[in-house]
């Protein structure tokens, strides 16, 4: 919700352009900012950072694994999980419900984090 | 005896000097250990720590085994397909270790591998330390780590390396009179929590230990370590107590483990733990950096922190030797 608050927040900026212009933009806009770094969330050094990452719903969560040894991503209640990602090998889910969707590294259990879907 | 439990907040489970008035000259012990790499001997004997000099034991190259002794070397995390900076080169330190073994004054009479053989469980990674440790011309025993068991719950692994196993891969057998258990505890890890070995392996370890009789040694290897080394890491077994509580019968047990690529041992009573270094690079002490992760040392220091261990026993003499060595 918030996000879309701020987005029309920002179309009223916009919204002294041309309607043509706005119209071709939108579009371009929208899916830039779904892919912004705000959805993704990095392990590194054996953590999910951040630890814990609120989206809106439909969001797709990237994970990249920065780190020298494979970790996975697998959701506690095996909603989804991860094959085994190599050093800067990416993994990505879209959460399409309303939820609390905890998550650990099945290799390291220590790691755990949380995707909140509002 | 030691009376520290094994989650003792005052120790974090980690060897120190204490004064717990226990019998054990713990700085003694660890000082012995320092000299490990180097070539000292280390035997732990009812509890009481005694060393020698290695070149003691080195007089005859032509020793052959007696009626009841027992050698044995124990190699871990092998990590073969990682090629990061902490080691670019885990093919030639493998091959170190190899050299290392084979140039043993006293030759064991097998090797176990304590799990790590892979970085990623893929099958060129298996079959590279399949082809290096071939130059050993020995038996080799192995129980899986984590990655060894990516994505497949370690089907690949047991149908190369545990064939004869029960479960996801552990395993029992006997060697000159002592009995040796392989567990695995890097599956079904639950979130939070450290290794676990399960309650169908833990069942079937009591059935395994029953029938012995109490003076028979008995040798304990896995991967995670099965006593809590450092929890926050991760190093640890969550439900190793009860595994521990079906040995406290024997006279003689001896716990392998590797995971956390250093040396580190520990007496409780009967039960002497031990980890081993690895032979691919080395992990940060307990808290000693951020992360429990790769760590890169100046590469003329790599060969001092990677190495194998040497394990003898001689029947009736109640005794066991670990000597860790670094491979230069």
């Amino acid at each position: 919700m918030k996000t879309r608050k701020l987005f029309f927040s920002g179309m009223a900026v916009v919204l002294p352009m041309t309607l043509a212009v706005v119209l071709v933009l939108h579009p371009i806009r929208a899916k830039s900012e779904a892919a912004a770094s705000p959805m993704e969330v990095r392990v590194d050094n054996f953590t999910f950072g951040p630890d814990t990452l609120t989206v809106p719903v439909n969001s797709t969560v990237t994970w990249v694994n920065k780190d020298d040894v494979p970790h996975t991503i697998a959701s506690s209640d095996r909603v989804f999980k991860s094959k085994a990602l190599d050093t800067d090998d990416k993994y990505s889910y879209t959460f399409a419900k309303v939820g609390t969707y905890a998550y650990y590294c099945s290799i390291h259990p220590k790691m755990v984090g949380k995707i909140v879907v509002q | 005896m030691r009376k520290t439990k094994l989650s003792d907040p005052n120790t974090n489970g980690f060897i120190e000097h204490d004064h717990h008035k226990d019998g054990i000259d713990r700085r003694g012990f660890l000082k012995c250990m320092a000299w490990a790499g180097t070539g000292a001997l280390c035997v732990i004997e009812g509890g009481v720590l005694t060393s020698r000099a290695l070149a003691f034991d080195m007089g005859s190259k032509t020793k052959s085994h007696k009626m009841g002794e027992l050698s044995f070397v124990q190699i871990s995390d092998s990590h073969m397909g990682f090629n990061k900076p902490a080691n670019p080169d885990v093919i030639a330190t493998l091959q170190a270790a190899v050299d290392k073994i084979n140039a043993l004054p006293e030759q064991p009479e097998f090797i176990l591998h304590t799990g790590d053989i892979s970085h990623l469980s893929k099958p060129s990674e298996f079959d590279m330390v399949d082809q290096i440790l071939k130059a050993t011309n020995k038996e080799i025993f192995f129980v899986p780590g984590e990655h060894d068991v990516l994505n497949d719950d370690g089907a690949m692994f047991r149908e190369r390396y545990a064939k004869k196993s029960r479960g996801q891969g552990w395993y029992s057998f006997d060697k000159n009179g002592a009995h040796f258990i392989g567990l695995v505890n890097v599956m079904n890890l639950k979130a939070g929590g450290l290794g676990t070995l399960g309650s169908e392996q833990l069942q079937w370890m009591k059935n395994d230990l029953k029938h012995l009789k109490h003076s028979k040694p008995i040798v304990v290897f896995a991967h995670i370590p099965l006593w809590t080394v450092y929890p926050q890491w991760g190093w640890g077994t969550d439900d190793s107590a009860q595994a521990l509580s079906y040995l406290k019968k024997f006279g003689s047990v001896t716990v392998l483990n590797g995971h956390i690529h250093q040396t580190m041992q520990k007496v409780e009573g009967n039960i002497t733990f031990h980890t081993a270094f690895s032979t691919a690079f080395p992990q940060p002490a307990p808290g000693q950096a951020e992360g429990p992760g790769p760590m890169k040392v100046p590469a003329e220091q790599l060969r001092k922190i990677l190495g194998i261990t040497d394990v003898n026993y001689v029947q009736g003499r109640h005794a066991l030797a670990v000597v860790d060595s670094s491979l230069v």
